[in-house]
Parts: C-alpha cells; sequence; structure tokens
C-alpha cells in the first residue's frame, strides 16, 4: 500500500479499494432489492410465517409412534432403492468414464459423446428424472431406482473420469512396451491406479442417494416418500414428525458409515 | 507362504479368500433378496416402453409457445435464488461463527453444530414440502427452503474455514486489548472474506438449481411451471422447460466458476 507518512489514522483500504467495495456492495443491494420488490409474494404472508411455523410444530410435538413398523418397512424399501441404483449406476459408469477421459479415449467424438452423457446425466435433478420416469414405468419402486441411476451416472463418471485423468502414465507405457493388449493394459495399469477412488465416490454417491431416495415418494417413486406424503396429505403431523426423525436417523447413520469406510479405503 | 507359484497373479484387494468370498457372497444375496421381494409391478412397468414411445412422440419438437410463461417462470426461480442465497450468507455467518470449535464456547457450539446437522439432513423437497403446508403455495416456501438449504452447506463450510485460520493475529489484536467485534472484523474475516465470497457465489448457483426443484412441490419458480406441464401432459411444453432449466445450470455454473476462478 502507498501509505503517506503524513496519514493521521491507519485505514485498511486505499480509497480506490474502498470505492470499488462500495461499488460492488451497491449492486448486490440493488439486485437484491429488484427481486424482493418483484417478486410475487403477500407480504402480510411472510411476517405470519414464524407464527404458522411454530404452529404447525406445536401440532408435530410429540412424534407419534404407532405406525413405526410401516415406516421402517419404507425405510427399510429407501435404503434398497439407493444401494439398488447405486449398484447398477457404478457399473453403468465404468464405460462412460473410460471414453469421457482425455488419456483413455479412443477418439474426439467419443470423448464428446461421453462429456454429452455426463452433462445431460447431471444436470437434470433426480426428482425431475423421477417425475419422468413415473410417467413412463409407472408410479413405483422402478421409476426411483430408474431415476437415481441416471442422475448417479453423470456424478460417478466425472468423478471417476477425472480419476482416471490423473493416473500416473508410466504402467501405462510400460505394459504398451512389453506388448499387452488393451484389454490387459486397462485391467492391470488403470483400474489398480483408480481403484480407491472407484469406491470412495461410490460411497459417496451411494450417502447423496440414501438423501435423494427420501424424496423420490413425493412424485410417486416409491420409498419413505410416499408415507411422508400421505400423512402430510392427511394432516397427521405427529406421524409427520415421526417419518422426519426417521429420515433424520437415516441420514446421519448414512453419513456416519460414508465417512468411515472411505477413511478406510483412502 | 510355502512354494512360490510359477506364474504372478494380480493380488486381490481383500487379502483373507474367506472374508472376499463370504463379502461376495452376502452382495450377492442381498440383492437377490432385495430384487425379489421388492413390490414391482412387473407387468406396469412393461408397458414402460410404449408410453416412453409416446411420450417422446409428444414431446417432439419442443414448444416454445408459451414462452411468456417459461420466461416469468423461470426469473421467479432467479428472484427466489438472489433472496435465498442472500438470506442464506447473512443468517451463515453467525451459525458459522457459533460452530467453529476455536472461537465459541462448548454449548453454543454445539447448538451451531446441531442447527447445521439438521438444515443439512434433509433434502430441500421435503423441507419445501413442510415450509409450503406452513406459509401456502409460491415463492415464499420456496426462498425459505433455500434459506435453510444453503445455511448447511455455506454455514458447515464457513465453520470449518474459522477453524482454519491463522489465531495469531486474534491474539495480537486482543492483546492491544480490542473488543469482541473489532477482534472479528480486523482479524477473522479478513481471513475467510476469500472463502466467503466463493460460496457466495457457488450457492447462488447451486440455488438456482435447487429452485427448479423444490417448485415441482408447489415452492414456486420454474419447478412449478414445469410440475404443471407435466401434469398436464404437455411434454412438449415440459421439454422445452427442462432445456431451459438445463441451459441455464450450465451457463450459470461457467459464470460462477469463472468468477470464483477470479476471486480466488
Amino acid at each position: 500500500m502507498t501509505g503517506k507518512s503524513t496519514m493521521d489514522s491507519w485505514a485498511r483500504f486505499t480509497p480506490q479499494q474502498r470505492m470499488k467495495r462500495y461499488g460492488s456492495f451497491f449492486v448486490l443491494a440493488l439486485t437484491v432489492a429488484w427481486a424482493l420488490r418483484s417478486i410475487d409474494v403477500i407480504w402480510e404472508w411472510v411476517w405470519d410465517a414464524p407464527i404458522q411455523l411454530f404452529d404447525l410444530f406445536d401440532r408435530m410435538v410429540p412424534p407419534d409412534p404407532t405406525n413405526l413398523p410401516s415406516i421402517l418397512e419404507a425405510i427399510w424399501q429407501t435404503i434398497n432403492i439407493a444401494t439398488i441404483a447405486t449398484f447398477i449406476a457404478v457399473f453403468l459408469s465404468l464405460p462412460v468414464a473410460y471414453i469421457a477421459a482425455q488419456n483413455t479415449t479412443p477418439n474426439r467424438i467419443t470423448l464428446w459423446i461421453g462429456r454429452f452423457i455426463l452433462v445431460s446425466s447431471r444436470s437434470v435433478n433426480t426428482i425431475i428424472w423421477a417425475l419422468l420416469f413415473v410417467a413412463i414405468f409407472g408410479p413405483g419402486i422402478i421409476a426411483g431406482i430408474i431415476a437415481i441411476m441416471f442422475r448417479s451416472i453423470g456424478f460417478l463418471g466425472k468423478l471417476l473420469g477425472e480419476a482416471i485423468e490423473e493416473i500416473n502414465p508410466e504402467p501405462i507405457e510400460a505394459l504398451e512396451a512389453c506388448g499387452a493388449s488393451r484389454f490387459k493394459v486397462v485391467l492391470y495399469g488403470i483400474v489398480p491406479q483408480v481403484m480407491p477412488a472407484f469406491f470412495a465416490i461410490s460411497i459417496l454417491r451411494w450417502d447423496i442417494n440414501l438423501r435423494e431416495s427420501t424424496v423420490l415418494g413425493l412424485v410417486g417413486a416409491g420409498g419413505i416418500g410416499i408415507i411422508l406424503q400421505g400423512a402430510i396429505d392427511t394432516f397427521q403431523w405427529q406421524e409427520v414428525s415421526m417419518v422426519l426423525l426417521t429420515i433424520l436417523a437415516l441420514v446421519i447413520v448414512g453419513e456416519v458409515i460414508s465417512t468411515t469406510l472411505r477413511k478406510k479405503i483412502l | 507362504m510355502t512354494a512360490h507359484p510359477d506364474r504372478w497373479r494380480k493380488p486381490h484387494m481383500i487379502e483373507s479368500p474367506l472374508l472376499r468370498y463370504a463379502l461376495y457372497f452376502g452382495i450377492l444375496a442381498y440383492l437377490v433378496l432385495t430384487i425379489a421381494t421388492l413390490p414391482i409391478d412387473w407387468l406396469r412397468a412393461a408397458e414402460g416402453l410404449e408410453r416412453a414411445g409416446r411420450i417422446f412422440n409428444g414431446a417432439f419438437p419442443p414448444s416454445f409457445d408459451r414462452s411468456e410463461l417459461l420466461i416469468s417462470g423461470f426469473l421467479e426461480s432467479l428472484k427466489i435464488a438472489i433472496i435465498a442465497s442472500t438470506g442464506g450468507m447473512l443468517l451463515s455467518i453467525p451459525l458459522a461463527f457459533m460452530a467453529a470449535s476455536n472461537i465459541s464456547p462448548k454449548p453454543i457450539y454445539y447448538l451451531g453444530r446441531g442447527t447445521i446437522i439438521i438444515a443439512r439432513s434433509f433434502h430441500p423437497v421435503i423441507v419445501a414440502i413442510i415450509f409450503v403446508k406452513a406459509v401456502g403455495f409460491g415463492p415464499l416456501a420456496g426462498a425459505l427452503t433455500l434459506i435453510v438449504y444453503s445455511i448447511g452447506f455455506v454455514a458447515k463450510l464457513l465453520a470449518e474455514r474459522i477453524e482454519e485460520i491463522d489465531f495469531g493475529q486474534v491474539e495480537a489484536v486482543r492483546a492491544a486489548g480490542a473488543p469482541f467485534l473489532s477482534t472479528v472484523f480486523y482479524t477473522i474475516f479478513p481471513q475467510i472474506m476469500p472463502r466467503m465470497i466463493g460460496l457466495g457465489i457457488y450457492q447462488l448457483d447451486s440455488n438456482l438449481r435447487a429452485s427448479a426443484v423444490v417448485g415441482i412441490v408447489g415452492a414456486g419458480g420454474i419447478g412449478s411451471t414445469l410440475a404443471n406441464a407435466f401434469g398436464r401432459y404437455d411434454y412438449d411444453f415440459a421439454l422445452a422447460i427442462t432445456m431451459v432449466i438445463v441451459g441455464a445450470i450450465l451457463i450459470s455454473e461457467a459464470v460462477s466458476g469463472v468468477i470464483r476462478k477470479r476471486l480466488l
């Protein structure tokens, strides 16, 4: 900073820096003001919202465990949806990752095909996929499993492709120099290098899928969401809170399992 | 280890063969049992191909006839995302300070961590459906939902950043006799500012994505438009909406990536 020695008091920023900061604050404030002014909200409802929320909370306690057996059954179904979908998606994402990684893809066209698959799978959310598959396969678990699978392929393929791009090329050159076939190069040169990343990514996605499969039921694609939706529609708020508590437990247990497993692998 | 084998074999990931085969068998048994017992309506699913054909026939070509509905829905999503990101950031900062173990006392720390864990655990769609019931359909429920969603993400990462700060500066300013707020503003904020701005921009991008989703359960924005189009079997309009969502996500991802790269 070009501080003058005669400056009376210390300041953190030069005047120019300060103008820049005020300028960006001003733009930010303007944007927020535009959003707040033009959004279609009835402001009386906003001031009323805390009262409504506390009222709802009041009706939720204490949680009502009478329906616990069917809730737990739905939770088990939710776990199965997440696990099976992750399992299938892992296998489907392998070839996609292989062609979407710059160093293993056969040619430019396959690279772009791979990238296209990844981007289209990743930019459509699981719920939107679920809407589509419920319309195709009818309400039920199948739609849920396929929706989660479609979303997972993009995630797994992208991260796995990045892991493939980061491998050490020397073992591959060595294998190629000995005349190993393409298949053997993949099996002995690439697979051992990306194995830890592969398991870590799969477990991470399983954890995310566990969360996502709790909401599939809200669009009719199976799992705990169906019970939640039913309880909300019939205003059984105490059952709703019971369902929410089980979901909370499920998600926390899933996260604990996935972090310990990933720590073990890496 | 008795005689060395002639041929080299790839070492297995799990050494003990017993554990390895037990694991294989366990996975296989799980898959067979669950797939056999899942309540799947195979007959209904088999109709899927024909229905998929009908849906895709209806969806092509995408129809932009009602583009004003599309634009207004999208603008609403954008407004929800802006409001939720600002509100979420404002709430996340104090919460992150509460949840940083190096500056807050134990009881406050647990309160902050607990809030973050609860905010993180519920999928935004679940939060949205509760808010829709509490405050009615529309963008208000969406904005509240995404504020909760932002807290779960921003406060967690910001708290981790605060825990990593260089504490020497804090001690120096404290030793000079600065009160609590001055300490925070002159030692902690300068250290976490880059991360905070980066998180804010990322969260704006992420909220825009999520607002397309929470709309499906009635929380306003483009998601509501999409759910309506789907519910009315307007597949060509639904495809147009999905294309716009995907395009917007790609653009916002690119923009936020560029800004974050230039800032950091």
